[in-house]
């Protein structure tokens, strides 16, 4: 998925521009530098869940848990719950990028892996071998 | 009185002793517990009915007592004698007959009513029962989300045995792919059905759902997160849907894989919040302000259970959905066949045992 970050930009309200940028430049940002990365909550058993299951496929995915981040977590969150398009205030973490893009939550990534178009999408990232 | 007097009481007695002695044997025979149960009112009917035969008989006998005198008549005597023995004999027979109808009916009726007591104990507890009050308080809408879906969760069933026996009939009839094809659509349209059903449940009421109390008692032995196991619906289908070609053994292969991986994954989620969970309400019992907060943090972790029920139904429709792509019409309907075939012998299964005969205790 390739998104714009002007055209973005002008939906972010001014005040979550924080320290550090916008937020979904810095979710983008962090999204292409590994091949799998995993925006978490570390209290979250559904983000254990999904981490579980990338190990258990010998995938490395980087995980970043946004409740440790007290500046920006908040932020992201809510980036993030924008990017999947959810109007519910229910749980948006865990959230998926694989080779910097977007592959969205629990579900998606089950039904993913499910329908086997899951294992190429990581190794078109380089994220699995074999 | 004269020795005939004394004959004829001796066989008056026999007249109404015989059936006596005939009824406590049959209660031995048939179980005294069976007669104990309030509910066969019939087999207090059946009482009270061989106590006016009783009197009946003993009526008859008292009689013709002034009769005997002489010779002649007393052999007429000795003929209606055991011409009334022969009958008292012939109508001790019948009545053993209608008891013994009545106790099997009775018995065929208890066994239902055991059955029926089952479940509405059940939806008793939702019901405001004396029992259901002293849980944790159900309020008025989360008691009828749940009774609703006990409902909606019998007919499934119902319909599901349908389904089953038109598939059945279909592949012996070596019907048309066209039409094998609608019914294998409906069937996995009505396990989607269940899902939608499921979803609405949680929301009422995770507990109720994940605890399988809505299932029969062998199916629960199966249950994985509320339902069944995706990898216990491949184990079921593969014996009934060979010969599969090259390409459908590689992607049942890997269907087999990453359900097993994506099962484990919410199996460790699933640990993981249970040791959450236990942790928080394990915390410092001496602290008396932190209470509130920990049952507030207990609350959320319940949020999260329900959202692990939703992927686990997601997973399993997943399943189905990826297994019904990769089979062909016919292998699709033989699969489901053998689905449907074997959660009914699981409920088979659990009748039988709970109609099991007890030790009387």
């Amino acid at each position: 998925m390739h998104y714009q970050t002007e055209s973005w930009g002008s939906y972010i309200p001014a005040t979550t521009m924080t320290v550090g940028g916008d937020p979904l430049e810095r979710i983008e940002r962090l999204a292409s530098e590994s091949a799998v990365v995993i925006f978490s909550m570390s209290t979250c058993c559904m983000c254990h869940a999904i981490k579980r299951l990338f190990c258990g496929m010998g995938v490395n995915p980087t995980v970043h848990e946004l409740d440790e981040d007290p500046i920006r977590g908040k932020d992201m969150e809510k980036a993030l719950m924008r990017l999947l398009g959810n109007s519910s205030t229910a749980a948006v973490l865990p959230v998926v990028f694989i080779g910097g893009k977007l592959v969205g939550s629990m579900d998606r990534v089950m039904a993913s892996h499910i329908s086997g178009t899951l294992v190429p999408l990581l190794k078109d990232a380089g994220a699995l071998w074999l | 009185m004269s020795s005939s007097s004394t004959q004829f009481a001796t066989s008056r007695q026999m007249g109404i002793y015989e059936p006596f002695r005939q009824v406590s044997m049959w209660k031995d025979t048939f179980g005294g517990d069976n007669l104990s149960y309030t509910g066969a009112s019939t087999i207090g009917e059946v009482d009270a009915k061989l106590e006016n035969k009783f009197e009946l008989v003993s009526h008859e006998s008292v009689q013709p007592s002034g009769n005997d005198e002489e010779g002649n008549k007393s052999s007429d005597k000795a003929q209606r004698r055991l011409a009334q023995n022969r009958e008292a004999a012939r109508k001790s027979r019948l009545r053993k007959k209608a008891y013994v109808q009545q106790l099997e009916t009775s018995r065929l009726k208890l066994a239902q009513l055991e059955q029926e007591l089952e479940r509405s104990r059940k939806q008793g507890l939702y019901v405001g029962s004396p029992l259901g009050t002293s849980h944790v308080g159900f309020s008025g809408t989360v008691n009828s989300g749940i009774m609703a879906f006990e409902m909606e969760y019998g007919h499934w069933v119902e319909e599901q045995h349908k389904q089953n026996c038109e598939l059945r009939n279909a592949l012996q009839a070596h019907a048309a792919d066209i039409q094998l094809r609608m019914l294998v659509e409906s069937a996995l349209n009505h396990y989607y059905s269940l899902f939608r059903m499921k979803a609405d449940a949680a929301k009422a009421d995770v507990f109720y759902l994940v605890s399988g109390i809505w299932r029969t008692s062998a199916e629960r032995f199966f249950l994985w997160i509320g339902g069944f196991r995706p990898s216990e619906l491949l184990t079921v289908l593969l014996p009934q849907i060979e010969p599969l070609t090259d390409q459908q053994v590689l992607d049942v292969g890997n269907l087999q894989h990453s359900s097993q991986q994506a099962e484990d994954a919410l199996s460790q989620g699933i640990d993981k919040l249970q040791q959450s969970l236990a942790h928080t309400m394990a915390a410092d019992p001496m602290s008396g302000d932190t209470y509130g907060s920990q049952m507030a943090a207990a609350v959320e972790k319940l949020d999260e259970l329900e959202s692990f029920v939703s992927q686990a139904d997601h997973l399993r429709e997943q399943t189905l959905r990826r297994m019904s792509s990769i089979l062909t019409t016919h292998q699709a309907a033989r699969g489901l066949l053998a689905l449907g075939e074997y959660f009914r012998r699981l409920r088979a299964l659990s009748s039988l045992w709970a109609a099991r005969p007890c030790e009387p205790v």
